[in-house]
């Protein structure tokens, strides 16, 4: 069993950091662009939002018959733990940007940079806190959605949890559900200290 | 040789309501002219459309004989020093890449850069170990020096200074002033330098040019000011009695 863990812990790990991997280069870099678009701006929000409401086991099933990206596996699993985790990052980054001091944006334009400057030496640093924030809670979030992979065949922790539930098993349940428990706890805390780090001037 | 910044009849219309109506002067190479006025009586607006961050709507802006939308708009903000209240400084750079900023976009090597930053925390009065400070660690005439240093980093001949010192303490605002003065006639910039306080524009200017609602209403040198008639140069003089 303990090996069974392992084996699905890493798993589990897999699915976290390539389904957040995926949702933060999305949403940084689609929040950066929306800085630059006022109209889309609250429409792509609102869309973000109204994708995270639909429920996950729901959203799963929705996402079997659909080719390319969907499908019976991790595949499927990916793709609804990416929508999950697209709104704080998209939403942190866009806030984190537009919260710039507009004296500081000012002076910086004064100074001569160009847009693309501007966004990368003052912006970008700037918000990295913010935005930092956001991919935590994405991945701390992640961490724990991720157990519903096991429903579609997307492997990781929440194959014990729903063989438990299915055989009424406590020990089952929670040997996918501790590990989980302190992966999540782990990533806030290591998060949490980037997030610091990255904030000495505010 | 042409006029370092000239307004040829300038109209500037911001949110449907005209800030600058029909301004039309000349700013001589080497002068500080100081544009004095109330809130709201256009002069942050004619300091905004010399470095292009604004265009006007009619009229048009000259420096050095080329009009402002002429210019390639980094070109001509690289050119010219902008000083602004609070400074402006970026809260993430230390002291000397806040000071080096144009420098470092112009991409001047590294050890003309360093040496560039050193000479003119000396300029502004500051000590050589303030470069690797971070902006929350001074206060504000510091921060105002800094904000001064930066806008001279790469030798521009002309400044701009938007109320610069009007945060700062009676005090430290003289000095800093007394200090700005010997600079600028000591480089010979051509500095327009906007404030609402007389004092300071008697102080600094060579000619300062009173703003009242969008229209340049008196301009001369400043001893000729307290015989302005205007009704908005008496509003000035009232408040110095």
């Amino acid at each position: 069993m303990t090996r069974q863990i392992l084996e699905l812990t890493i798993e589990h790990l897999l699915l976290v950091s390539v389904s957040s991997g995926i949702a933060a280069a999305l949403g940084i870099g689609l929040g950066i662009a929306l800085t630059r678009r006022v109209s889309l701006r609250q429409f792509v929000l609102s869309l973000a939002g109204i994708l995270q409401t639909i429920p996950s086991l729901a959203l799963l099933g929705f996402l079997i018959p659909i080719p390319l990206i969907g499908g019976i596996g991790q595949k499927s699993a990916i793709v609804a733990l990416v929508i999950y985790a697209l709104l704080p990052i998209l939403r942190n980054t866009i806030t984190g940007i537009l919260s710039v001091d507009p004296a500081v944006r000012e002076s910086a334009v004064a100074m001569g940079m160009t847009d693309r400057q501007i966004l990368r030496m003052v912006e970008i640093p700037l918000a990295a806190p913010t935005i930092m924030a956001g991919l935590r809670v994405a991945i701390v979030t992640t961490i724990g959605t991720a157990t519903i992979a096991a429903a579609i065949g997307g492997g990781g922790l929440g194959t014990f949890i729903f063989r438990g539930v299915a055989s009424v098993d406590t020990t089952q349940i929670l040997a996918g559900a501790v590990p989980a428990a302190i992966m999540a706890v782990a990533a806030e805390g290591v998060l949490g200290w980037i997030e610091r780090k990255l904030s000495p001037f505010a | 040789m042409p006029a370092a910044v000239e307004f040829r009849n300038v109209t500037c219309v911001l949110g449907g309501r005209p800030i600058l109506r029909e301004l039309s002067l000349t700013i001589d190479a080497g002068e500080t002219l100081v544009l004095l006025g109330r809130s709201g009586s256009g002069k942050t607006t004619a300091l905004k459309l010399i470095n292009g961050l604004l265009r006007p709507d009619q009229g048009a802006v000259l420096v050095n004989g080329t009009s402002t939308t002429a210019w390639d708009s980094i070109r001509l903000k690289r050119s010219i020093g902008y000083v602004i209240q609070e400074g402006g400084l970026f809260p993430h750079f230390t002291i000397a890449r806040n000071i080096g900023l144009v420098p470092e976009l112009e991409r001047w090597d590294e050890p003309r850069a360093r040496a560039r930053v050193q000479e003119l925390l000396t300029t502004v009065g500051l000590p050589a170990d303030f470069a690797h400070r971070y902006p929350r660690q001074l206060s504000g005439g510091q921060r105002q020096r800094v904000g001064v240093a930066r806008a001279l980093a790469a030798d521009p001949a002309i400044l701009l200074l938007d109320e610069p010192f009007g945060a700062l303490d009676p005090v430290t605002r003289s000095e800093i002033q007394r200090q700005f003065a010997a600079i600028v006639g000591q480089l010979h910039k051509t500095s327009v330098f906007v404030t609402h306080d007389l004092r300071e524009a008697s102080r600094l200017a060579t000619r300062i040019g009173l703003l009242h609602n969008g229209r340049l209403e008196w301009i001369g040198q400043p001893d000729e000011f307290p015989h302005a008639t205007t009704e908005e140069a008496r509003a000035f003089l009232q408040c110095v009695e």
